[in-house]
């Protein structure tokens, strides 16, 4: 499972579209399609190069400012790449 | 396709039938029994056509399917115009003939993943059900795409002559490296339904292979994604057959009639009212087709459908399978438990049990009405 220290990166096959109707980002993959919300947007595009999860919850946090707990971040942030993980859209790096 | 606030009727995917020809003979096929009266496949331009006004509708994937998409010579430049309208664009294909050279094309032209189908690990039973055995091909097709970096799934249509080999398609698409291993019993419709007695597996099979394939979705969760789709013929309700009528998902012909599911224009209350691409913008058909219309929502639905619970998640189940079986599209599905035409599913059951001996299970050699494409010329 994808900890803190994991470092990864999304799998080819994924793409990131902005849904021109709704306005969403859209994950797509084979035959599929996830609608993402702002925070999960934002944290694809940062999986498009390999980068740790801490990295990733570094510039989360920094964008989200200091009223929003870290901790509360970092459970987001590994709730979405595991809920990826589980769907075989993550590739983890050595 | 999931995510949530969505309109309640904006086309998703785009399954694009681009020809019915096609070197397999499957006794299941989803193509019309009557192949050759249709007319001309649309050509190249009008193809790129169809895909920008997809687009335009919201569409966000394209299936490009057949028959055998790979007898199109123009596939290439149909890739290249679904992409260039920025659609993800999945290649269905019987992997005949295995060209690597060819998939490189098509992955230069922008093709984003590749659904191979496998009739049967064992050759006999390949080629009573396809009317041929071809493995190989299947293999290379299979090694091409995983070396040009596409993701592959592995599409295997479950019956009665080969579920029982679940966990040999389940190693078999370990062995190749598949992404995706889609395991989906056959859905009795069109050429399915015409050899259903052959096909129907018993209760008892279904349920053993599910096991094998949700050990095997747990054992892989991260590596592969193993899909089970049972027979609705053994479920107590329909299944929510497209996800809603003219919902979530387009279907156009080879000869360009566009249709909510691949088998609607089959539908005999129908008949007449289906419009072609070539002839009006898909948008327009979307929105005002007579026959697109005909069954969405919940106007349409009968009791019990009407104030059933359930009516929100199956949709009210699959029309042409209340037609094929009923002779009346806007009957309960048959599927339903609920549904007064039940007996039909329970009686085609009935036989599946019988014939389904412990000595013929996984071999069977009942006689098979197998797909013939005639060319209307």
């Amino acid at each position: 499972m994808i900890e803190r220290t994991t470092r990864l990166s999304l799998a080819r096959q994924v793409r990131l579209k902005l849904d021109p109707r709704s306005g969403k980002q859209m994950l797509l993959y084979p035959e599929k399609g996830l609608e993402l919300n702002d925070t999960a947007a934002r944290v694809a595009a940062l999986c498009f190069e390999p980068r740790t999860v801490g990295e990733i919850v570094e510039r989360m946090a920094a964008a989200a400012g200091a009223a929003t707990p870290r901790a509360q971040i970092e459970d987001e942030v590994l709730a979405f790449l595991r809920a990826l993980e589980d769907r075989g859209l993550v590739v983890v790096h050595p | 396709m999931t995510g949530t606030e969505r309109a309640a009727e904006r086309p998703y995917t785009l399954i694009a039938e681009l020809t019915y020809r096609c070197p397999l003979a499957c006794g299941y096929c989803s193509n019309p029994l009557e192949l050759g009266r249709h007319d001309a496949e649309l050509p190249t331009d009008d193809w790129a056509r169809v895909f920008r006004e997809a687009a335009a509708l919201g569409v966000l994937q394209v299936n490009l399917t057949g028959g055998e998409p790979l007898v199109r010579a123009d596939l290439e430049k149909l890739v290249a115009a679904a992409r260039a309208s920025d659609l993800y664009t999945n290649l269905i294909t019987s992997g005949i003939p295995a060209d690597a050279d060819r998939l490189g094309r098509l992955a230069a032209a922008g093709l984003d993943s590749l659904q191979l189908s496998v009739q049967d690990t064992d050759p006999h039973g390949a080629v009573w059900i396809a009317g041929r055995d071809d493995m190989e091909a299947k293999r290379a097709t299979a090694a091409a795409t995983r070396a040009l970096g596409l993701p592959l799934t592995l599409n295997v249509v479950l019956h009665r002559g080969n579920i029982a080999r679940a966990a040999e398609f389940v190693a078999l698409a370990e062995r190749l490296g598949a992404a995706r291993l889609e395991l989906a019993n056959t859905q009795y419709l069109g050429w399915a339904l015409a050899n259903r007695d052959a096909l129907l597996p018993s209760r008892a099979a279904v349920d053993e292979a599910r096991r094998v394939a949700l050990v095997a979705r747990d054992r892989l969760r991260g590596k592969m994604e193993v899909l089970f789709v049972r027979p609705d013929y053994h479920a107590d309700r329909p299944r929510a057959c497209m996800d809603g009528w003219a919902r979530r998902y387009l279907v156009v012909t080879p000869d360009g009639v566009a249709l909510p599911c691949h088998q609607a224009g089959e539908l005999a209350s129908l008949a007449g009212v289906w419009e072609n691409v070539r002839d009006r913008s898909l948008g327009d058909l979307w929105g005002d087709g007579a026959g697109f219309r005909a069954f969405r929502g919940e106007d349409w639905m009968p009791a019990p459908c009407r104030t059933c619970d359930e009516r929100t998640k199956d949709f009210g189940g699959c029309r042409c399978q209340a037609f094929a079986l009923t002779g009346d599209a806007a009957a309960t599905d048959p599927a339903c438990a609920l549904a007064p035409r039940h007996d039909l599913v329970v009686a085609a059951r009935v036989r599946a049990e019988a014939a389904s001996t412990p000595a013929a299970a996984g071999s069977s050699t009942a006689p098979l009405r197998l797909r013939r494409f005639r060319s209307a010329s």
